[in-house]
């Protein structure tokens, strides 16, 4: 789960990180007046939208007076900011976050993340603040840093030196720098974090070391602990299917192809998504039903993608385990009888009692096409694209 | 031989007295796996399915010799339930369980470096589907008949992908010897290198199929370590062509952030690797079917 930029930085200054005074707006008048409160005479007006790279797409806007602050804002407010990440349909502002200006010596790079590989907590930093660490780690490799955290005891001060010193930072800051960097680590390991990003953290002319811009993603599978985080959701700021999926525990990731899927277990919808596109066409989603593929959640699943304009086709790709063909199509019939799909429907069953599943879909009334294979069932889902 | 379980594996089940539980469980022993109780703490002295309930897994081993176990507790406690395990001198123990936090897996990982490697137990999983043996012994929740006796070892992080490939074999005759479900998360137990390790020293196995996806560098370590270590071939087949990168694709860990962690990538390093690739997940079978006749093991 992804929180907004104002959100990780009020987390990250809990845990002793310095972050520049700023606040959240709702209207140009409200922005006004936060400009006035937190003083000073510039200001920084940044749309909070869950994307990085909003500066190059206009959504933050350097202002001389409380009034532009309050121009910027009403410029910003209920547009939708389109970003190389958040693809062409955008992403809706309805928060914006008022900032003093920074005086600005240098930018740096510092982000947290787990290390699939060791398994254990890994700190990342680098010179080159303010370019992606994609860019980073492409561009100037040589100046990245990154060191790995022993959980059982967390980060130790000599690691945050370590990273300080590497990064460059002068001898009278070592001290603030690491202890920025020990907070983030705190945050990262307290709070069931997968990434923290400061993105850049800079050191200004007055000597501080202040958290410009930052983002937090958490783990989708603790929210059960962390009722904090997880009443930080902003579902306007995630795709509307999506969401209508998660509420009703499915998997499911909108695409941009044309052919919709209902697939049960992770692997097999990813596999069904890679068949349609050796056979020519394109995924709409990916749905994972789960291993079950109850009746129920097959009516959901036909609602779910129902409501996705794009789909042409719909494919049913069903392994039945534990669970029966006969059950499954059972289920099947039941959802069309209560659901109207206009397209046409390619199913394929496999496993437990196949025969049985498939002559109960044929004596129905259902208006659909066969497969037996994987590959079977993509060529004919492409091909009733016509 | 099988690998890790055999016919007469001991096995104990955590969360027994639960919905889920019970249901796998009878499932288990209808295949004909030699469950010899459960645990669910505070049920202890119970009598479930015709088998003891025990509070504790210490007791439970100590009563009944069990020295593997399967976990059905819910996320919020499967932790715990696995470190439980390891201390009771389980050797493995298989979570089933999907949705644990990823900070927890960690921690139980850790946990476990106290001991010393022949006491250290065997995590599998979690979000898995477990392990089965044709024929002898099945510790997961996959529908046993579909897994014909033979010699080729599968692993696979995907349930159901493990299953099409079964059945897909099944289809052409081929059998298996072990079938291991490592699990969608992004940091579990056994890594594909821990299981194709497994299936090169097991007598019984005469090809490895492994069954990948996207995220992680799981399957590319695994590629490396038979490259330098294998004799016996390896086939594999890698999920999430499609899967735009940056998003989760219903396992939490199957998700693309680094370079060598998407299906194209993954593909051409194991190739360089010597694995061979089934090229799309309708021709599993037939690539093992291929690769054992280019080298007269069928």
């Amino acid at each position: 789960m992804d929180i907004h930029e104002y959100q990780a930085k009020k987390i990250l200054s809990d845990f002793g990180v310095k972050i520049p005074t700023g606040g959240i707006v709702y209207s140009p008048e409200n922005a006004e007046n936060k400009a006035r409160e937190i003083g000073g005479s510039k200001w920084v007006v940044k749309a909070q939208v869950h994307s990085g790279a909003r500066g190059k797409a206009g959504g933050i806007i350097i202002c001389n007076s409380p009034l532009e602050v309050a121009d910027a804002t009403d410029k910003l407010l209920g547009k939708k900011l389109i970003t190389n990440q958040t693809g062409p349909e955008g992403k809706i502002i309805n928060r914006i976050y008022i900032e003093e200006a920074t005086d600005i010596k240098h930018e740096l790079y510092l982000g947290l993340v787990f290390d699939r590989s060791s398994e254990s907590i890994m700190v990342v930093a680098s010179t080159e603040g303010g370019m992606s660490v994609e860019e980073i780690s492409k561009e100037k490799p040589e100046t990245i840093i990154r060191s790995k955290i022993e959980v059982a005891v967390g980060i130790q001060q000599f690691q945050a030196r370590e990273i300080a010193f590497g990064l460059g930072i002068e001898s009278k800051l070592i001290s603030r720098a690491a202890n920025t960097i020990i907070g983030c680590y705190k945050a990262f390991s307290e709070l069931d974090a997968t990434m923290v990003e400061v993105n850049p953290l800079v050191v200004s002319h007055q000597d501080e070391i202040l958290a410009l811009d930052c983002k937090m993603s958490f783990d989708n599978n603790a929210m059960f602990r962390r009722d904090e985080i997880a009443e930080l959701r902003d579902k306007t700021q995630e795709n509307s299917n999506e969401v209508y999926a998660s509420d009703r525990g499915m998997n499911y990731v909108s695409l941009d192809g044309n052919i919709g899927n209902i697939i049960n277990g992770a692997g097999l919808a990813m596999a069904s998504m890679d068949m349609i596109k050796l056979a020519g066409g394109q995924p709409a989603n990916f749905l994972d039903v789960g291993g079950g593929a109850t009746p129920e959640k097959i009516v959901k699943a036909f609602k779910l993608i129902s409501m996705d304009t794009k789909v042409k086709v719909i494919l049913v790709n069903i392994f039945a385990g534990i669970n029966r063909c006969d059950w499954v199509a059972e289920g099947i019939v039941q959802a069309l009888s209560k659901i109207e799909i206009k397209h046409p429907l390619v199913i394929r069953l496999a496993g437990t009692n196949v025969k049985k599943g498939n002559e109960i879909l044929k004596r129905s009334n259902i208006n659909y096409i066969e497969a037996s294979t994987l590959e079977d069932a993509a060529n004919k889902a492409v091909k009733a694209l016509g | 031989m099988s690998i890790i379980i055999h016919k007469n594996t001991k096995i104990l089940i955590q969360g027994f007295t639960g919905k889920i539980g019970s249901f796998h469980a009878e499932e288990m022993i209808k295949y004909g796996s030699n469950v010899v109780g459960g645990v669910t703490p505070s049920k202890g002295g119970m009598t479930h399915l015709n088998l003891p309930v025990f509070n504790t897994v210490k007791e439970a081993v100590d009563q009944t010799g069990a020295s593997t176990s399967i976990l059905f507790v819910p996320p919020a406690f499967a932790a715990d339930s696995a470190m439980e395990a390891a201390d009771a001198g389980i050797k493995t123990c298989v979570a089933i369980t999907d949705g644990i936090p990823s900070h927890d897996m960690v921690k139980i990982k850790r946990y476990m470096r106290r001991y010393p490697k022949d006491k250290k137990m065997g995590l599998v999983g979690p979000n898995c589907a477990g392990i089965i043996s044709p024929g002898k012994s099945m510790l997961g929740i996959m529908p046993g008949h579909i897994y014909k006796e033979g010699k080729i070892g599968i692993v696979s992080r995907s349930g159901t992908l493990g299953y099409e490939a079964a059945q897909q074999l099944k289809d052409l005759e081929i059998g298996v010897s072990t079938s291991v479900g490592i699990g969608g998360d992004p940091i579990n137990g056994s890594s594909f290198r821990d299981i194709i390790e497994k299936f090169e020293n097991d007598d019984e196995t005469i090809a490895v199929l492994m069954i990948g996806e996207i995220g992680g560098p799981q399957e590319v370590e695994a590629g490396q370590f038979a490259k330098e270590n294998m004799s016996k071939p390896v086939i594999a087949y890698i999920a999430g062509l499609t899967a735009p990168k940056g998003r989760v694709m219903g396992h939490a860990g199957a998700i693309v952030s680094a370079f060598g962690e998407s299906a194209i990538e993954k593909v051409e390093l194991l190739k360089e690797c010597g694995v061979t690739i089934s090229k799309n997940p309708s021709v599993m079978g037939e690539t093992v079917k291929k690769v054992l006749v280019e080298n007269n093991l069928n």
